[in-house]
Order: C-alpha cells, then sequence, then structure tokens
C-alpha cells in the first residue's frame, strides 16, 4: 500500500519539479528574449508602399498597418491597389478582398511638379509633404526633388495659388521590362484569329 | 595542346553562316544622316558637350561619361550637329531614347590624332584611361564599359585572360571576319589587354568551324605566349560562362562574375577597338557588322560607322524590304525583332538578319508543357526549365528566384528545342524583370519610410525642444515676479521710499543681465528651417 503512495507521490514531486523548471524557463523567456513590438505590424508594414498619403483614413502607413494587424479590413490603399491586397491576403491568410471605392481607385504612379514661376514661397506644401520631398524656404521658390516624390497628393490641397501638379511619370526605356507571353491561341484557332 | 572541358547541354542548331563569309569586309559609306544615342550600353547614360548647330570633326567627343559606369560617344565622322532629339533606338521595347543626330559633310575629315604606340612606358592608369576615352564598351554581349572590366578588382587578380572568339550563335560572322582580316589588329589589342592585367595564361577560344580565322590567328600568335585553344562547335559555347567552362574547366559561381574565379573574357570586336585607341589614337566610332538573311542580296560583313540607320544598310546590301518577313538585331537565338528599321547601330550591334518568312516563320501557337524535359537535357546552366516555366506563370516569382531563374543566360536553347513550341525565354525575361521591378520599389518604399520616419523624430524632437523652452520662459518669468514682490516687500519694511527712476533703472539692468546670461549660454540649433 505505502508503495504505491510512494509512486504516487514520487510522479507528483516529479510533476511538480517538471513544471517548475520549465515555468522558469519559460519565464526567463520571457523577460530575455521579449520581441519590442508587433512583428506582424512591421510583416504589414513593409507591404504596404509607403506613400503615407492616408488615403486609407488613418496618419500613414504604420497606422494603417497596426489596424489590419487588429483585424481591420485589408482593402483601403488605393496606392498599393490590388497588388498589396494579395499580398496582405497572402500574408494573413484571409480571402483578397476588391479595393474599397470608399477611399479611391488604384491609379498610374505620379509625381508632384511645382510650377515654378507661380509659387509664392509659402512654404504650406513643405509642412504637408509626408516624406520631406520639397525644397525650398520662406518667400523663396520649392521644388519637388522628383525621386522622392511618393506621388501622395497631399501637398496639393494646402497650396494657396494651386501651382502644384500632379504628373503621370513619363514611361522610362529604363525602367522598361518583358512582359508575360501574351496567352496563346490553340494550333485549330490559328488560321480564323489571322484573318 | 590545351586541354579542354566541355559544358553541360548545348544545341546543333544549322549555322547559316556561309552566307555571309562569301566576301571580305566593306566600308559600309557614309549615311545622310546618324543617329547616336546616349546610352549604347548598361550603365549609364553619357552627357552631351555638344550643341545642335555646332560643327564637329571625325573623332571629336560629342557627349562624356557622367558617372563612373559610362563611356563618352564620338562623332563617328565629321559634319553638322543636327540637334539632340528622342528617338527610336535598338531595343527590344522598341521605345525612344535621347540620341544626337549628326548630318555629315562627306568631308570625313578627322580631329588630330594622338596614338600611344610606346604604351608599355606609361602608367597603367593612363593606359585605361586612353581606353575609357575612346568610348570602348564590350562589343559582345551587354557592353559593360572595358575600363571598368580591366581595372584589377580590388584583391582579385585575373590568372586567365580569355578571347572569346567563339561566334556560336548561327548567321553571325562578324568576329569570324575580323580574325580572318585583322588578325594582326586583334593580338595587338589583346596583348594591351594583357599588360594591363598582367595574367599567368592568356587563351583564344574559337569554335572549329572557322578554319580560316584560326589558320590567321595561328599565324598573328606566333612569338607571342598566348595559346589558341579550338574548341568544338557547339552552341552557346560563345556564352562567358560556357566559354570558361570549356577552357578552365571552372565554374562561375552562381551570381558572381568570372573575376571570382580569377578569369576574365574580352570580345573580338573590343581588343580590336583598343588596339585601334592605342596604337592609332582613334576613338570607337565604327564596327564590324553583319548584314545576312534570305532577302540580302549581297550578304556580307561591313565597316560601319555607329549611328548608321539600319534602313541605310539594308538598303546597302541589297535587301528587298518588302520580302522581308522579320528583321532581327543580333542572332536568331538572342536578338530580338526590330519594330522599325530607322533605329541605328551602335556599339553592341552585331548582325542585321532580314529573314523571309519561309527563313524565320512566326513562331507557331504554345501548347501546353508536355514535361519531356528536352529543355533541361539542352540547358547549359543546368537550371530546371520547366519547373521556371510554371513557376513564372503563376507569378510565384520567389520560387523562381529560388530555382537560380538569375543564372538563366537567356540562350535559348530550351525554347529551340521545346516540342510545343514554348516561348520559355520570353517567360524567363518576364520574370527576371518582374522581380527586378518589385525589388526597385520595395527599395523606393522603404526610402519612403525612413524619410517618412525621420520627419516624425523631426517633429517630435521640434515639439519636444518648443515645450522646453516655453517652461523656461515661464520659470524665468515666475522668477523675476518672485524677486520683484521681495523686493517691494524689502522696501516696504524698510520704510524707505524709493523713487520710480531707481526702480525703473534696476529692472533695465536686470533684462541687461538676462538677456546677456542668455547670449552666453549655447542656443541648440533650430532644426525646420531648411527641410532638406
Amino acid at each position: 500500500m505505502s508503495i504505491m503512495w510512494t509512486s504516487i507521490l514520487i510522479a507528483i514531486l516529479a510533476l511538480l519539479g517538471l513544471a517548475l523548471v520549465f515555468g522558469a524557463v519559460l519565464g526567463f523567456a520571457a523577460v530575455h528574449f521579449k520581441v519590442e513590438g508587433n512583428p506582424l505590424v512591421d510583416q504589414i508594414d513593409s507591404l504596404l508602399p509607403q506613400t503615407q498619403c492616408g488615403q486609407c483614413g488613418f496618419p500613414g502607413c504604420r497606422p494603417y498597418a497596426e489596424s489590419i494587424a487588429n483585424g481591420g479590413p485589408i482593402n483601403k490603399c488605393p496606392p498599393g491597389g490590388e497588388s498589396t491586397i494579395k499580398a496582405l491576403a497572402a500574408l494573413l491568410d484571409i480571402e483578397p478582398q476588391p479595393l474599397d471605392a470608399e477611399h479611391g481607385v488604384e491609379q498610374a504612379r505620379r509625381v508632384a511638379v511645382i510650377r515654378e514661376d507661380e509659387c509664392i514661397g509659402c512654404t504650406k506644401c513643405i509642412q504637408a509633404c509626408p516624406v520631406d520631398a520639397i525644397l525650398g524656404s520662406a518667400k523663396h521658390m520649392h521644388t519637388v526633388i522628383g525621386t522622392e516624390c511618393t506621388g501622395c497628393d497631399l501637398c496639393v490641397e494646402p497650396c494657396p495659388v494651386d501651382c502644384i501638379d500632379m504628373v503621370l511619370l513619363e514611361p522610362d526605356i529604363r525602367d522598361w521590362g518583358w512582359s508575360a507571353p501574351k496567352p496563346g491561341i490553340i494550333a485549330s484557332d490559328r488560321k480564323g484569329a489571322d484573318t | 595542346m590545351t586541354q579542354i572541358w566541355d559544358f553541360p547541354g548545348g544545341i546543333y542548331p544549322p549555322e547559316n553562316k556561309l552566307l555571309s563569309t562569301a566576301c571580305p569586309i566593306r566600308n559600309a559609306g557614309i549615311p545622310e544622316l546618324l543617329i547616336l544615342p546616349l546610352q549604347q550600353h548598361i550603365g549609364a547614360p553619357a552627357e552631351t558637350i555638344v550643341a545642335a548647330g555646332d560643327r564637329v570633326l571625325k573623332g571629336q567627343k560629342l557627349a562624356d561619361a557622367a558617372s563612373g559606369k559610362g563611356v563618352p560617344v564620338h562623332a563617328p565622322t565629321s559634319g553638322i550637329i543636327d540637334g539632340i532629339v528622342q528617338l527610336p533606338v535598338p531595343h527590344p521595347s522598341g521605345m525612344s531614347d535621347w540620341c544626337i543626330v549628326l548630318k555629315p559633310d562627306f568631308h570625313d575629315e578627322w580631329m588630330p590624332l594622338q596614338p600611344a604606340s610606346n604604351y608599355r612606358e606609361l602608367e597603367p592608369e593612363l593606359v585605361l584611361e586612353l581606353i575609357h576615352e575612346a568610348g570602348i564598351s564590350g562589343m559582345g554581349g551587354a557592353g559593360f564599359p572595358t575600363t571598368i572590366k580591366l581595372k584589377q578588382p580590388d584583391g582579385r587578380s585575373i590568372h586567365t585572360l580569355i578571347l572569346n572568339g567563339a561566334e556560336c550563335e548561327p548567321y553571325i560572322t562578324a568576329d569570324d571576319m575580323t580574325m580572318r582580316e585583322r588578325a594582326d589588329s586583334v593580338i595587338a589589342g589583346l596583348q594591351v589587354m594583357t599588360w594591363l592585367l598582367r595574367p599567368e595564361r592568356c587563351l583564344i577560344g574559337i569554335e572549329d568551324n572557322k578554319p580560316e580565322a584560326i589558320a590567321a590567328m595561328r599565324a598573328a600568335i606566333t612569338n607571342t605566349q598566348i595559346e589558341l585553344v579550338v574548341m568544338p562547335t557547339k552552341y552557346p559555347s560563345g556564352g562567358e560562362k560556357q566559354i570558361i567552362q570549356i577552357l578552365t574547366g571552372k565554374e562561375v559561381p552562381s551570381g558572381g562574375i568570372p573575376a571570382d574565379i580569377g578569369v576574365m573574357c574580352q570580345n573580338i570586336g573590343t581588343a580590336v577597338a583598343v588596339s585601334q585607341a592605342i596604337f592609332e589614337g582613334k576613338p570607337l566610332i565604327s564596327r564590324v557588322i553583319t548584314i545576312t538573311g534570305d532577302t540580302v542580296q549581297e550578304p556580307g560583313n561591313f565597316d560601319t560607322l555607329l549611328g548608321t540607320p539600319v534602313e541605310y544598310m539594308l538598303n546597302r546590301a541589297g535587301v528587298s524590304m518588302n520580302e522581308v518577313h522579320r528583321l532581327v538585331l543580333g542572332g536568331p537565338m538572342m536578338g530580338y525583332t526590330l519594330h522599325t528599321a530607322k533605329v541605328p547601330l551602335i556599339k553592341t550591334s552585331n548582325c542585321i538578319i532580314a529573314a523571309s518568312s519561309r527563313e524565320l516563320p512566326d513562331p507557331p501557337p504554345e501548347q501546353p508543357c508536355i514535361r519531356c524535359s528536352l529543355c533541361a537535357d539542352v540547358c547549359p546552366m543546368e537550371l530546371l526549365p520547366q519547373q521556371l516555366l510554371w513557376h513564372a506563370k503563376a507569378s510565384e516569382f520567389e520560387k523562381a528566384e529560388h530555382l537560380n531563374l538569375f543564372d538563366c543566360i537567356e540562350c535559348g536553347a530550351c525554347s529551340y528545342v521545346c516540342p510545343s513550341s514554348i516561348p520559355l525565354v520570353q517567360y524567363y525575361r518576364y520574370a527576371k524583370d518582374e522581380i527586378r521591378s518589385r525589388k526597385a520599389e520595395q527599395r523606393k518604399a522603404d526610402r519612403a519610410r525612413e524619410r517618412f520616419e525621420a520627419r516624425q523624430n523631426r517633429l517630435l524632437r521640434e515639439q519636444e525642444e518648443k515645450e522646453l523652452r516655453r517652461k523656461e520662459r515661464a520659470q524665468a518669468a515666475a522668477e523675476v515676479q518672485a524677486k520683484k514682490e521681495a523686493d517691494a516687500q524689502s522696501a516696504g519694511t524698510e520704510g524707505h521710499p524709493i523713487d520710480e527712476r531707481a526702480a525703473k533703472a534696476a529692472l533695465v539692468a536686470q533684462a541687461l543681465a538676462r538677456k546677456k546670461a542668455k547670449a552666453n549660454k549655447v542656443v541648440p540649433p533650430a532644426h525646420g528651417t531648411d527641410n532638406t
């Protein structure tokens, strides 16, 4: 009888010991290997186009990423468009949704250009630019650093003399890439398609 | 006999080289208009240093290298600059780019030339500079600036220099004819390069289907330490990685360059250009181009001024334009169809094929892959073409990259053997460009994020500094107030009425002291006024 009790006691003590050891290990890990911030937010943020345009209704890409990480909709980013929605859906393992038209439509990449003759040097656009891509100082002409402009539109609204244009980027031979071969017709269709 | 190795895969397409080797290299003459694109190679475009209306001499520099990865452009003949405009350039996209248009005056008047035949007495840097100033970029493949290639890569020495005379692609005979007729010039240029690089071995690889070229080159290398290696004819033995494998038995590591294993390849045309630059002082203004195909009445090789329109060359060789079904720039395997014959010939153009519909018919429609694995058998890079096709079609670019898509040399052997006529190479090019453009976009987004975060931090810092200054001011004001009250109190208790003037003078003195203290204190420079 006592043997049985002893073995039960040993089992309980062994389990207790294991629980304590693993508890200590987990506690140690929780303190020493703590991940700062939410890694999911970082992952989502890296998929967003970083225009910082605020079209999604959040002040910048990161707040939008945080909202997605908290289960918010993934279809509010017009600059990213369908490809961003697809990438987000793949990351979060959910169904991709069509772009929410309420926040705007996907359009070709554009950059802001200041009509420099008309600029009065008010610095309002400089304050609006989320990526510091506008150069200039008070009462002096401003100009947009084209390579840094994300095309977010935010500088257009504050300009008191409406001298900022959003210009479509000209296709450049150095950015050209091969396109996928067109899905072919089948051999028996060939004659018909040619005529 | 030098030992040779073999590379995996490869194909034996009909050579069709006899068409254009029947007659010697002819001079193409001067066309009515020369079109000189500012970018004729990979790297950066050159910057013009002439203006419309200027008269220029033959060999005069028209555009200078803007950055380290460019080479200058020179006037191929004397004449008047007609303008600097956007015109169609030889590019698979058919798009336009900036070109200098030169109207020849047919005097063909050279600028004063400064040969450097005594180059062995000069500093190597100076010789490299001469090659750079002559506007020489690789004349075989992508056209990498030759000077950058010849500069000893830091820490890596070149032990084997290979002159690539394989010319494995069907139809093209420009290098073959150059070696037959200008072997001495080729060897002279090669010797300049060996002097610069000081390799242990210098090899010339030539395919065994060019006996005349082999004989001419063999005669030219007598009394030198250069070795001539005859290799079996197999496409694509002229690929840089392939010829290195054939001649040295070594493989260039994935994603690496030949210099990583101490090997360098140079092109026949480049060697001639180097020899002309050093021994005659002439910049790169012309090259040998093969004009061939069924519709050409007098096919052959032409010494052509750079910038000569394709149209002019077709006329020169007697092409009946209405019979031309397809116009290909480059070889039939790796070249591309030209959208218009108005494009000029550039430093990297080596062949024009004006083909009839029988010769190069439209590709038959693509059919499903039947997994016959012929493509994998012929791939010289030992890739998995079917798998790459699968991933490219499904836009699974990461997986394609994982299967070493970027090691594909786009030789076209897989497309050539495919029984389902799948344009495999076009799928790979598409996938590569898609991956590149996505990476570029990602870089741009990362940069935008960095700038955004830097701005947020700056705004926060400014806010804090403002707050701090406000607090300091409030504190100072409170102190003054307290002192005033204390003064008033002490004055009151002592019972000496202070006259108003004295009180005011004291206040002014206090203000001055404050100002002095403030001026002595180092004020942190205010950020934010400049938005750089």
